[in-house]
């Protein structure tokens, strides 16, 4: 009787800390009334427990234990989990039953698709627009006046992973010349590249050994745009990467910029590479803007057939924050800002986008 | 074409050459060009009204021309050439009874009279950002620029200035402050005149007293201040900023009162209406704003797809606001008459009924035209 007692004493607190049983706290008197094959006495007991005892507003956070309260969790996740799976598979049934008739589609709401309507969001018959856009400073290369010719330099004293992605840079654009910054002042280096040529000023600002900002500056008396660059990452960190890119003159493609800032800022990427790509390099620069931020890739890519495509990706690839666009060249205290990224006004409605 | 630039209160010109009418209560916008042939060399630098009665618009534009555009025909019915490209672009037009000022950026004032080709001509120095005329003593005109400080011109005696200003004192560091004085304003029943540097100062200047220097000097921000205006209340006057920022000054401290949101690029045309409390803005980022001066809340945006040069207000921006509460009081009164209608053709319980109503003011019973009365009596 002793040796039973303790037997089935110990197996009540075996089960006491197996965790699951919850209705065991509540009613552990009733454990050492019962002998044999107790697994299955505690699931009647649990059940019959669990139909008399457990209180309507009980919630899972109200268990102390933390390890019971975890594995309750754990099973209500799992049950509702289930619930889902049978609900999905009962609706596609139901699709499947009727067939034709059935009701469309729901689409999902993203914020794409909540996207508040731009006013600014250029229609490709304006013609106010387009002759806007056909005498802008950009003019002269879209009638095929000037080709590029763009300087990359960086702030003063830059560091490893800067330096790198300007050499990076210079592979991908076509025409373009890295310069060592020797702490020159901007305004005085733009008047000597306007002599000698130069389309596009590109600095890249280094902040911690990290490069952190882009100003672009389009060289004759264009507009320069001062970006927030971010992710960058270099050649040697891309994985399943390609060769090193040619010297062909790549595609460009740019994606998504509807509105009339978006189309400037556009513009302002399209003329850094010169007009006729070279389709037998097969490569391909890729600006694509979304939720105004742009994404920078460098692509090569092979057609297989006449419906599969290969790519592979070659190049540095970064993201860019349009922060301001500025009328006339780089002249941050006395030019005229087209644009001001001002975070207070601009962002607080999480599907307001102004490129 | 007539009929659309009847109805236009807000005049605005681009970087492209049009001239373009927006009308706040239809919130409509539209362009008034000649033809199709733009060039960029039709850019609008200054734009002024012709007459007192505000029925035609002068534009000038950076080829040296100066048009005339009439509001009640909404056509251009003049242009006259008023100098040429290569002194600079205009920055200043104005009108006195039967002659036109206009100056340039090398300096050039010239006066046209109507009807002879000669000119009254009068160098004001050199890289001048403004030239504005006085509008109580509209002989008068002050300009100023870039180290051109600023000078009041007499134009019935054009050799020398009336009053030009000195610069202030040496800064902390014994340096030499710059001059850059970038619009003038002349602040109305006085002699005084305000003006906003390209180093964010904002100056008042006393021509009345012997002291050339400015009376009192405000700093707002960071940026070169482009536009200045000055509202229909006295004592203060609202600025406009490279980085789009509008600010109230008061004149009376120097502080600023507060800050109208909304613009994203550069202020480069700047207009507070004559009597309501209502600044309308114009920039770089190709939208026309209408503020309140008292609550600080916007009130009109309007997209117009170029930038944007010069504004004008007119006055009948009050009518057409007014227009709308005539429009209230109109339907009122229209409802009282109707009311007046039934009155009469109705027994007398009516009319009891009414005067026990109007009498308390409790809650309303019957017909509606009684509730909005009763409205208009509040």
């Amino acid at each position: 009787m002793d040796s039973n007692e303790a037997t089935t004493s110990e197996s009540v607190s075996k089960k006491k800390g197996k965790t699951k049983k919850l209705k065991r706290k509540v009613k552990p008197d009733e454990a050492p009334v019962q002998e044999m094959d107790q697994a299955e006495g505690e699931e009647t007991e649990k059940k019959s427990v669990s139909e008399a005892c457990l209180p309507p507003t009980f919630s899972v956070s109200e268990i102390k234990n933390k390890q019971r309260r975890h594995s309750m969790f754990l099973k209500l996740k799992e049950e509702k989990r289930k619930q889902k799976l049978e609900l999905k598979k009962k609706k596609k049934k139901e699709r499947k039953a009727l067939g034709d008739k059935a009701p469309p589609k729901e689409v999902p709401k993203t914020i794409e698709n909540q996207r508040i309507y731009d006013e600014t969001t250029v229609n490709p018959e304006d013609e106010e627009v387009a002759f806007d856009e056909g005498t802008d400073e950009f003019s002269a290369y879209f009638n095929r006046l000037t080709n590029p010719k763009v300087l990359i330099t960086t702030s003063d004293r830059p560091r490893g992973r800067t330096v790198r992605l300007c050499e990076q840079l210079a592979t991908v654009i076509p025409h373009a010349h890295v310069y060592y910054r020797r702490g020159l002042a901007l305004k005085r280096v733009i008047p000597q590249c306007v002599s000698r040529g130069f389309t596009y000023l590109m600095v890249i600002n280094e902040d911690r050994k990290v490069p952190n900002g882009l100003v672009l500056c389009h060289l004759p008396d264009g507009p320069t745009a001062h970006f927030k660059v971010s992710n960058v990452r270099l050649r040697k960190e891309m994985k399943r990467r390609g060769k090193d890119p040619t010297e062909h003159v790549p595609e460009v493609i740019l994606n998504n910029f509807t509105t009339r800032l978006g189309h400037s800022i556009g513009r302002l990427f399209a003329a850094l590479f010169p007009h006729d790509p070279q389709f037998v390099g097969r490569q391909v620069a890729t600006f694509h803007n979304q939720r105004d931020f742009i994404f920078f890739r460098f692509h090569r890519y092979i057609f297989k057939n006449e419906k599969k495509v290969g790519i592979q990706e070659l190049g540095p690839r970064f993201t860019l924050k349009l922060r301001s666009l500025q009328k006339g060249t780089f002249d941050s205290k006395f030019g005229e800002y087209e644009w001001v990224h001002k975070r207070h006004e601009m962002d607080s409605s999480r599907r307001k986008f102004h490129l | 074409m007539a009929a659309k630039s009847q109805i236009c209160s807000i005049w605005l010109g681009s970087e492209t050459g049009i001239l373009k009418g927006v009308s706040l209560t239809k919130k409509q916008a539209f362009n008034f060009c000649e033809m199709s042939c733009l060039s960029r060399d039709q850019e609008v630098c200054v734009m002024a009204w012709g007459d007192p009665q505000e029925s035609e618009v002068l534009v000038g534009s950076v080829n040296g021309t100066v048009k005339t555009f009439s509001t009640d025909k909404g056509i251009f019915t003049e242009t006259r050439e008023c100098g040429d490209p290569s002194q600079g672009r205009f920055t200043g037009l104005a009108v006195t009874d039967s002659s036109m000022i206009t100056c340039v950026e090398s300096g050039l004032l010239k006066v046209w009279k109507e009807g002879s080709t000669e000119t009254v001509e009068v160098n004001v120095g050199n890289g001048i950002c403004r030239m504005q005329q006085n509008p109580s003593q509209r002989h008068r005109v002050a300009t100023g620029g870039k180290e051109n400080p600023l000078k009041v011109w007499d134009l019935e005696r054009p050799d020398k200035p009336i009053f030009s200003a000195k610069n202030v004192a040496h800064d902390w560091l014994d340096m030499r402050v710059p001059v850059w004085v970038r619009d003038i304003g002349f602040i109305p029943d006085s002699d005084k005149i305000v003006t906003c540097t390209g180093h964010h100062q904002v100056r008042v200047y006393d021509p009345s007293t012997p002291q050339r220097r400015p009376v009192l000097e405000a700093q707002f921000g960071e940026y070169p201040l482009t536009a200045l205006s000055l509202p229909a209340s006295q004592g203060t006057v609202v600025v406009g900023n490279t980085h789009g920022e509008l600010a109230i000054l008061d004149l009376r401290k120097g502080l600023v009162r507060g800050c109208l949101k909304g613009l994203a690029g550069a202020v480069r045309g700047l207009q507070c209406h004559p009597s309501l409390p209502l600044v309308a803005s114009c920039g770089l980022d190709r939208f026309l704003r209408v503020h309140s001066l008292e609550d600080h809340s916007l009130q009109h945006k309007v997209y117009l797809k170029s930038r944007l040069n010069c504004v004008l207000l007119s006055s009948r921006e009050l009518e057409s606001s007014s227009a709308d509460d005539s429009g209230d009081v109109e339907e009122v009164k229209a409802e009282e008459e109707e009311d007046e209608v039934w009155d009469t053709m109705e027994t007398v319980m009516e009319k009891t009924k009414k005067r026990a109503a109007q009498k308390n003011e409790a809650t309303v019973t019957g017909v509606d035209g009684k509730k909005k009365r009763k409205l208009v009596k509040k």
